[in-house]
């Protein structure tokens, strides 16, 4: 294998509380060295002016592969997350059918490797087509290489089914990835509030998403599973979260672009790429997510990464599917919500998007410690550009950010030590 | 001949999606040039042929047979050509989007759709996909502004020209109604107070901050107010617990005799239409003599053509 | 026949112009019909309904005693929007009157391409059937685009540029009475 020099950046390595002007030299498919004057390589990647950082983590993406391959496959999925600046990616089991048994994890690993692009590490459902009445297979699902569980796109409703799946899957130390929304409260497709009052559209109470937070962290009390509350998006469920961790329990949480950055008034005009799961909720709302990046209650960023054909978002608000795409325009949505208004800083940021998303689905990545996995990201913070939905490697094109003014962009992806992507 | 006056100038939009998006002057206009148009309606040839050679077009998603005889009856009196394009046998039920649909239409060659549609925004997704003018005969529960307008009108036309300073009651299912969305943003903004009525299962706190008051008790308004717009019950709604029973319902919020021997003694009493009789409003008040229902239903005629004629004014 | 008044041209007429230039028309319109019988006046929104009224003030006085009233407006008539714009103002008409089998006055100010008459001719057949339909005008300023003339004419204006509009202002809706040739603007 080849070796690749990374030359003038500044590395930025949150796992190392590394933040250092120097080069970066990859060989074999590993981190072989950093500092100065690190000799020849058969490639060399000028950073001047960019941060090189672990590449960057998304913890939760669906890929739409088996099932809806006119919307993504794992290949434009990887190929989506390399051009966003991600090495390595979680994919949901809500697939069809769903990832809930080992020949589909064994799958999605397959796919991975031959089209050799980011790493997607697939999570299994946890109960059998994601019907939340019985247990998926999440023992021989975790052997096969699983890095979580979930249902994600419902929750698991039933508290007893819940219960045991965290019980059961306590004894592999995984983690069961919530997607909290208390279907009886439910049903619409925008948040509750006075703009779903002003559309005329049944609304999402907050209270959907509170309840089963509020739920599973009571279930999980006395048993200590790690738990995961997906896309977080409303005040109390981050205070709901943020009591929980100050009693010591074994609960995290990420949030996505889109609940750091818009509220529901985009729903005016009925625009369905405003529409997602779950909502956009009010300001206050999202004041209070970004506080909980602030104050460290939300653990890690997460993009959510939906994708839908524009012929099934045609439609009325009411009848459009869930769901925008991230993986190619998070980072500097981040960068807008995050570290513009001075909330944190950028050191915090790539800890959010590497090291603390591994840690999560205990992934041995995200650190550019000598004989790491040579996942590199190299991002320039400066870089000005025009979200451009249509340039985008996805197929999809659903993404409400279209046509933004935005900073920072990554320059270069390395995947395994080898360029995967770099910006034209 | 004289160049487009600066009043000519205060129409300048080629869809009517809503009444939220109009200003206190284009309602006003609107009310205007339906006053104008109802005298058509007492002649004894009752047509002009204001849009001859148009076609509009009534693309009903959603059963109505009034909402569509009144768009109907308000383009034949215009002289335009009038096509039905009804839910039943359409290409909907086969499974082709409004926007397909729509622009099938539209190559037919047509200048405005009338669209009625079960989904919130349905009219402001048409706008936006055909070339065509769109007036939105109800879209969900989101606007129905025809009947704002119609409901202007007749309390304009009852109160000799005022409807600034009128209190007006809306009760029932507010939260699932166009009807009232489009009235309470047509009420305000001519300057009336509206107050709202209804259980809070069907009436959320948030329509505070659209500028009505809200009151879950019909008895403590009824008193003081000029107008009672009574709103249909849905019976579906029973079913999804949002209020236990229509006997509790008509004892808390029908319009009773008791009731209305308690209003204002010219109370000027409406509904939109199919009433339940005895249920949301007793028959001998909606058939007395302050009732305004059928002078809405007229006025509705008046109201539909000056908005089919005002919309086909605006170019390109 | 016509009698026709036409000084040399002039820019403007000022009202005592005007007054006369009425009274002229007054004098022919009166001649032309029978007092004694039923004589109805419909102007043209909206300059020609203010001189319908006139005429009608003055008819009385010379003695024609059952005169009905109307205000026609001919918006949803035209069949020259495409040219002039689009008109969303429309204004009401009234006609109360019954206008059948008796003769009937149509008025209105500045007779230019005749299209406005024949919209108000349209809108007439649609509430009666008269038994004869008489057109008057304060100014025929000529450039006909229809085969349409006047019965009853005050002033005749030839070589009006076709780029120049001829604007009549009354008292009653302008302040003062005024004829004015003026390029459009």
């Amino acid at each position: 294998m080849s070796s690749i020099l990374i030359q003038n950046g500044t590395i930025l390595d949150p796992s190392q509380k590394l933040e250092r002007k120097g080069d970066l030299l990859v060989r074999n498919g590993k981190v072989a060295a950093s500092g100065n004057n690190l000799g020849k390589a058969d490639q060399v990647i000028d950073a001047r002016g960019c941060f090189v950082t672990p590449g960057l983590i998304d913890i939760h993406v669906h890929f739409r592969e088996p099932g809806d391959e006119e919307e993504e496959t794992i290949a434009s999925g990887a190929a989506s997350a390399v051009a966003g600046g991600f090495t390595s990616v979680c994919c949901m089991p809500n697939t069809k059918p769903a990832l809930d048994n080992e020949a589909q994890i064994e799958f999605v690993f397959q796919e991975s490797e031959r089209v050799g692009l980011a790493n997607v590490y697939p999570i299994g459902a946890i109960t059998k087509s994601r019907a939340g009445k019985e247990l998926a297979e999440i023992g021989s699902m975790h052997r096969r290489g699983a890095v979580a569980f979930s249902d994600d796109g419902v929750g698991v409703a039933d508290a007893s089914v819940m219960r045991k799946a965290l019980q059961y899957s306590k004894m592999f130390d995984t983690v069961l990835m919530q997607h909290c929304e208390e279907p009886t409260l439910s049903g619409g497709p925008m948040h509750a509030g006075l703009m779903s009052t002003t559309l005329g559209m049944p609304g999402v109470a907050a209270e959907a998403e509170q309840l089963m937070i509020a739920r599973d962290l009571l279930l999980n009390r006395t048993i200590g599973c790690r738990y995961h509350v997906q896309h977080i998006s409303t005040a109390w469920s981050v205070e709901l979260v943020r009591r929980a961790k100050r009693d010591g329990q074994a609960v995290t949480c990420e949030v996505a672009p889109h609940h750091l950055l818009l509220t529901d008034e985009s729903c005016r005009g009925y625009d369905t790429n405003f529409k997602m799961n779950p909502p956009l909720r009010s300001a206050a709302d999202v004041a209070a997510c970004i506080e909980g990046v602030k104050d460290g209650t939300i653990d890690c960023l997460a993009t959510d990464h939906a994708p839908h054909l524009a012929e099934e978002k045609e439609l009325e608000f009411q009848n459009a599917p869930f769901g925008i795409i991230g993986l190619e325009c998070a980072l500097p949505l981040y960068v807008k919500a995050l570290i513009e208004p001075g909330h944190i800083d950028w050191m915090r940021l790539i800890e959010l998007m590497t090291s603390a998303s591994a840690a999560i689905v205990k992934l041995n990545k995200g650190t550019l410690r000598e004989g790491a996995d040579a996942d590199v990201t190299i991002i320039d913070p400066q870089r000005r550009w025009t979200i451009d939905a249509e340039q985008f490697a996805s197929k999809s094109r659903n993404c409400p950010f279209n046509g933004r003014e935005v900073t920072g962009r990554p320059i270069a992806t390395i995947v395994g030590g080898a360029v995967k992507w770099r910006l034209q | 001949m004289k160049a487009a006056t600066a009043e000519d100038k205060r129409w300048t939009r080629k869809h009517l999606l809503g009444l939220e998006e109009l200003s206190a002057d284009e309602i006003r206009f609107v009310l205007d040039t339906a006053s104008s148009l109802k005298e058509v309606s007492t002649r004894s040839v009752k047509k002009v042929p204001a849009l001859r050679g148009k076609v509009v077009v009534n693309a009903f998603w959603e059963a109505s047979t009034r909402t569509r005889t009144s768009f109907e009856l308000a383009a034949q009196r215009l002289s335009a050509d009038v096509i039905d394009f009804s839910e039943s046998g359409s290409s909907v039920s086969k499974g082709e989007t409004l926007i397909d649909t729509a622009r099938n239409i539209e190559a037919m060659g047509i200048d405005v759709i009338v669209i009625r549609h079960p989904a919130a925004g349905a009219a402001e997704l048409l706008s936006r996909s055909v070339r065509c003018s769109v007036v939105n005969a109800g879209d969900g529960a989101h606007e129905h502004p025809t009947q704002g307008l119609l409901d202007l009108y007749t309390i304009r036309e009852r109160f000799g020209g005022k409807v600034e300073g009128k209190k007006v009651a809306i009760v029932g299912d507010i939260a699932n109604s166009r009807v009232a969305r489009s009235n309470v943003w047509g009420l305000t903004k001519l300057g009336a107070e509206v107050m709202l009525v209804g259980p809070p299962t069907l009436l959320p706190r948030s329509f505070e901050q659209l500028g009505a008051r809200v009151t879950h008790d019909f008895d403590s308004v009824i008193g003081e107010v000029d107008v009672v717009n009574m709103l249909r019950v849905q019976f579906e709604r029973i079913k999804s617990s949002q209020f236990p029973s229509v006997r509790e319902f008509t004892s808390m919020y029908g319009l009773t005799w008791d009731r209305f021997q308690r209003c204002k003694k010219d109370v000027f009493i409406m509904h939109p239409g199919p009433m339940n009789r005895g249920i949301e409003i007793q028959s001998d008040i909606a058939d007395g003599p302050q009732s305004g229902i059928l002078q809405q239903v007229t006025n509705g005629l008046a109201v539909r053509m000056a908005v089919l004629y005002l919309v086909t004014q605006v170019g390109g | 026949m016509l009698l026709r008044f036409a000084p040399a041209m002039r820019n403007s007429y000022e009202p005592a112009d005007v007054q006369r230039i009425i009274e002229q028309l007054v004098a022919r319109i009166a001649v032309g019909f029978d007092a004694r019988k039923t004589l109805n006046i419909v102007g043209i929104r909206t300059r020609g309904e203010v001189l319908a009224q006139r005429l009608a003030a003055a008819l009385a006085k010379q003695g024609f005693a059952q005169i009905g009233r109307g205000v026609l407006d001919i918006t949803l008539y035209r069949d020259d929007l495409s040219e002039i714009g689009p008109r969303p103002l429309v204004r009401p008409t009234r006609i109360d009157i019954d206008i059948d089998a008796q003769p009937l006055l149509l008025v209105d100010d500045v007779l230019f391409t005749g299209r406005s008459i024949r919209a108000a001719l349209d809108a007439l057949s649609d509430f009666g059937r008269p038994s004869a339909i008489r057109l008057a005008v304060l100014v025929d300023r000529g450039g006909r685009e229809l085969p349409i003339q006047p019965d009853f004419v005050a002033l005749t204006l030839s070589d009006v540029p076709k780029d120049h509009r001829v604007n009549v202002h009354f008292a009653e809706t302008d302040g003062a009475d005024q004829i004015l040739v003026e390029p459009k603007q």
